[in-house]
């Protein structure tokens, strides 16, 4: 019986490796790898072009920023609005790849049970965010979104400044040695819920109140 | 597109498409097989002692799925933005903005037919009011509550107290340009027995139990420090936000430990503004309804 083309493949583990690597990577090649080379994805700009203010973050709020992802804010919040009307109505301008070049790793989420954060920046005072973090039901008595009383402690980052170095390493930052140095200071006396305040409240600045 | 750092990206995609397309045909066409006459074939190999296998050619509906899907990237790539044309007309942006300026002309005139009218007018409309309360829910109710009953430090927007005034255009000032309301601590200037004998006397004010002799020592002490931006009658100043303390309504609480809290460390806290990120047709409708809700 005559080898079919297939058994040719099947039978022989190497040509099937190197076949299967080839067809799984065409979508990356083409989905992921052009976006490390574009102006809109790599720099502080929005798709047309336009400067957008998107800085590094600070130490406190690189502190609130970790803390958000301890506490897995992420798997209730997204961090995304998508350019429909129904989404921008309600939270502000849509997202753009542009303004989230510090975020490594990225909280875009997945999954909204609660709100989209994007621009929660500015959106309710600091007073809010401390009573809703510390019991939402405070402020919201039909929040479904569980209390983090224990927020209100001194925040444990001695290891701030490697933080700030491993960050170097990736994407855009550069940290300069001065920033790095002064860091601990910047958040000695801070509470875990004045870090995670800090970072709410500079949530999606640069497009906040753009149409 | 120009968006790429140069122009090697836009080759690298167009080549790389057209190759994996041109193999899926190649991968279909050399495939083609026909069943042949005579018994199905079988693959060489058997197991488990007489377990073989069938080598029927492929389904013909599952080969013609794969038609289709490469007829289908054919026409995309030829109408949507990619493969070296930037029609943006066709991109999300472009998608989003038809999307806006749908709903702009589908909503606009009723927002303008509001705007136009005075917010005593718009209040009285029921539509504005339904139209009003769902934007209420949505941006407001997250402090205020979805009742407008408020919260701790959040004021109720249903009785006729106004921190800042409650005059209509006043209210939609308030939305516009949000409040910033700050009482400094007296904590350290006062001391806490200070503190204690204000909060007697401020607590005397709305007929609320009291030491009377503290009170009696707290109001000369309220005379020299309060009075600036609470009034000499207590009565509040809608000109800086400091509340009427005499109308047994409290944006923080009334009970001693409350209030001897506020005057030490004092209170931070803002109404956010509104006016860019909703436009003045919101605002409007808003002011309007929370106009709407007060008692009067």
């Amino acid at each position: 019986m005559a080898q079919s083309k297939h058994e040719k493949i099947e039978s022989n583990v190497f040509l099937l490796i190197v076949l299967t690597l080839l067809t799984v990577s065409v979508g990356g090649l083409l989905e992921i790898v052009p976006l490390f080379f574009q102006h809109s994805t790599t720099s502080p700009v929005d798709y047309k072009g336009n400067q957008l203010n998107v800085k590094p973050y600070d130490p406190v709020r690189l502190v609130g920023r970790d803390i958000y992802i301890r506490e897995g804010c992420y798997n209730c919040h997204s961090q995304m609005i998508r350019p429909f009307r129904a989404e921008t109505e309600r939270y502000g301008h849509y997202s753009v790849a542009g303004e989230y070049i510090y975020d490594h790793p990225f909280q875009w989420g997945s999954k909204r049970t609660g709100p989209d954060l994007a621009r929660v920046g500015g959106r309710y005072s600091d007073e809010w965010h401390r009573v809703h973090l510390n019991n939402p039901r405070d402020v919201v008595p039909e929040s479904n979104m569980p209390a983090f009383p224990w927020l209100n402690r001194p925040v444990k980052a001695d290891d701030i400044q490697d933080r700030m170095r491993a960050l170097n390493k990736v994407g855009l930052h550069k940290y300069s040695d001065e920033e790095i140095a002064a860091a601990p200071a910047a958040i000695k006396g801070k509470t875990e819920l004045d870090a995670v305040v800090a970072y709410l409240q500079g949530m999606g600045l640069a497009l906040q109140n753009v149409k | 597109m120009a968006d790429f750092i140069s122009g090697f990206w836009n080759m690298y995609v167009m080549v790389i498409v057209a190759l994996s397309l041109l193999f899926c045909v190649f991968v279909l066409v050399s495939n083609m097989t026909k069943r042949e006459a005579g018994p199905v074939q079988l693959h060489g190999h058997v197991w488990d002692e007489t377990l073989a296998e069938y080598n029927n050619p492929l389904p013909r509906w599952w080969m013609y799925l794969f038609w289709i899907t490469i007829g289908f990237a054919v026409v995309y790539l030829a109408i949507y933005p990619g493969f070296g044309k930037t029609n943006q007309e066709r991109g999300e942006h472009a998608q989003y903005e038809a999307e806006m300026k749908a709903a702009n002309e589908k909503y606009g005139p009723i927002f303008a037919k509001y705007r136009g009218m005075d917010l005593a007018a718009v209040a009285a409309d029921p539509e504005a009011k339904a139209m009003g309360q769902r934007m209420f829910l949505t941006y407001c109710a997250q402090c205020h509550g979805s009742a407008a009953q408020g919260a701790k430090g959040f004021p109720n927007l249903t009785d006729d107290e106004w921190q800042w005034g409650g005059e209509a255009e006043t209210i939609k000032t308030t939305i516009t340009g949000g409040r910033i309301a700050m009482m400094p601590p007296f904590g350290p200037s006062l001391g806490a027995e200070g503190v204690k004998d204000v909060a007697n006397y401020v607590r005397s004010l709305s007929g609320l139990a009291h030491d009377s002799l503290r009170a009696q020592r707290g109001a000369e002490l309220f005379q020299q420090n309060c009075v600036a931006c609470h009034g000499a009658d207590a009565k509040g100043n809608t000109a800086m936000g400091a509340p009427n303390l005499t109308n047994k309504i409290w944006l923080y609480g009334s009970s001693e430990a409350t209030i001897i809290e506020t005057i030490t460390n004092g209170r931070n806290n803002r109404m956010p503004q509104f006016g860019e990120f909703l436009g003045e047709d919101k605002v409007h409708l808003l002011a309007a309804y929370v106009v709407g809700l007060s008692k009067k």
